[in-house]
């Protein structure tokens, strides 16, 4: 088979409110995009297959896997990642929460599971105990246990009403 | 991964000579969670990737005098957050919730579940129950084909060369219709069906005018239990009957045994599910 001949495009995008221009190879996922082209590396690669949701963004107000994304899709859309969580004036009541909880301890995870309870808390500030577990059901963590993460987000969706 | 070029026509022609210049050395791309898994774990090689979602009609979401029709790339989520929808297709709605977490649903579609052809796809029974009809483009123009001859092997399907899915048609019911899907799996969330079962009928005067069963990850493709839903077209659904169907539906099940569960097994659960997801149908059209 001939080589195929493949050209980077040229994609406009907002990444944590800030519009930018990126040239991407078309082949290539979301992740490796914000990683490596935008550089900006809070996201985390688990997987790279769809399992872990360690690479979770937000892609216009829905959680998705970023690994499952190709950089060429985002024309025009909107993205936000742990980057875009913490203020000037400190941290977003979710880190507050996982730090207080202590639900983190290699961290590859949390990124993940920060940005997938943020799209959830932004839609319903007070979700049950069963509500948090269906959400998170997409994001894996090895070493903490999920209690102590879930414990947090229940304690953070309590202190932001 | 191999290097593939991106496309994204904004329609059906458009997409349709895309397809046909590369063969089989392009695939669509809906919501991705299968083809770019399948794409950089080399299971094929491409040189271009189609993505639909830009084409109006493979997104929309159309209610007709007689039919839904869902374009082929609308992701689960569209459809579970439609409380028409979830009221008058509760079969797909099961589906549409099981299938991954909730960012695999941001982005997976049915069309996608269906052409991907898995033997345990999550929603192609659902749609079979439902009396899906195929829309499909290509080279030659549109065809139609009903939704249970789309699948043709593991990972195979009915589509030729150019050809792509458009839209699903599923038919709107006069009279008390309702329909269940119902897997079995060893976790509560995120795996791959054991064996699963949907089920629809349609009551007239206490008397089933309508039934159907589907079984999946028990044999090649999902399979549409013909002898078995007609067992109990014309009949009360009594405890009785419905236990008929879901004898003949073990019967049709021909799984194989691997590493998740025996042909027994599956062929037990096939039964117990037949008539759990009968039962829930009943239940829902408040028979
Ligand atoms: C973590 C994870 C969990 C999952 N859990 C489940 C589950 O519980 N149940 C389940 O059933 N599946 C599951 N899947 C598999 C997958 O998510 C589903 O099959 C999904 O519905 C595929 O849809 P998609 O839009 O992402 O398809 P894509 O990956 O975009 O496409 C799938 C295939 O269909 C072809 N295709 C797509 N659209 C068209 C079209 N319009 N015309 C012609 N061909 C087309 C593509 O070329 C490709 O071959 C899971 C996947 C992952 C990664
Ligand atoms: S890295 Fe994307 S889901 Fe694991
Ligand atoms: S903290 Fe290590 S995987 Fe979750």
């Amino acid at each position: 088979m001939a080589e195929n001949k493949v050209k980077k495009v040229a994609v406009n995008t907002k990444i944590n409110g800030e519009e930018m221009d990126i040239l991407v190879d078309p082949y290539v996922s979301l992740l490796e995009t914000l990683r490596e082209v935008v550089g900006i590396t809070g996201t985390k690669e688990g997987c790279n297959d769809g399992n872990c949701g360690a690479c979770t963004v937000n892609l216009d107000g829905r959680i998705v896997d970023s690994c499952l994304v190709l950089g060429v899709e985002v024309e025009g859309k909107n993205i936000e990642t742990v980057e875009g969580m913490a203020t000037p004036d400190g941290l977003h009541p979710l880190q507050q929460a996982f730090l207080e909880e202590a639900a983190l301890q290699c961290g590859i995870c949390t990124p993940g599971f920060l940005v997938s309870a943020k799209a959830l808390l932004d839609n319903e500030p007070d979700p049950s105990e069963e509500r948090i577990r269906h959400w998170l059901a997409g994001n894996l963590c090895r070493c903490t246990g999920y209690d102590k993460i879930v414990k947090a987000v229940s304690k953070a969706s309590k202190e932001s009403k | 991964m191999h290097p593939f070029n991106y496309y994204a026509p904004e329609t059906i022609e458009e997409a349709t000579e895309i397809l046909k210049k590369y063969g089989d050395r392009a695939k669509c791309l809906a919501g991705g969670t299968d083809v770019l898994v399948q794409a950089r774990g080399e299971k094929f090689e491409l040189d271009a990737i189609v993505d639909v979602k830009k084409i109006p009609q493979l997104t929309k979401l159309e209610w007709t005098d007689s039919h839904l029709i869902i374009g082929a790339a609308t992701p689960c989520h569209v459809l579970y957050e439609d409380p028409k929808v979830c009221e008058v297709f509760p079969g797909i709605i099961d589906s549409a919730f099981l299938i991954g977490g909730i960012q695999i649903q941001s982005r997976a579609s049915l069309g996608g579940n269906l052409c991907n052809a898995s033997p345990s796809a999550d929603a192609i029974c659902s749609l079979i129950v439902h009396e899906t009809t195929c829309e499909i483009a290509g080279p030659k123009g549109t065809r139609e084909i009903p939704v249970e001859d789309m699948c043709t092997g593991p990972g195979k399907n009915a589509l030729e060369s150019g050809e792509f899915l458009v839209s699903l048609k599923m038919p709107l019911k006069k009279g008390k219709f309702s329909a269940s899907y119902e897997r079995f799996i060893p976790r509560n969330e995120m795996d791959i069906a054991v064996a699963a079962v949907a089920s629809s009928l349609e009551l007239s005067n206490g008397k089933v005018s309508s039934c159907r069963v589907a079984l999946a990850a028990v044999g090649p493709t999902p399979i549409f239990a013909k002898e078995a839903s007609e067992l109990l077209v014309g009949k009360e659904p009594t405890d009785e009957n419905i236990k008929k169907v879901s004898e003949k539906a073990k019967d049709i099940a021909s799984p194989i045994a691997d590493m998740r569960g025996t042909v027994e097994h599956r062929k037990d659960l096939i039964e117990v599910l037949t008539r759990r997801t009968i039962s829930k149908a009943l239940e829902r059209v408040g028979g």
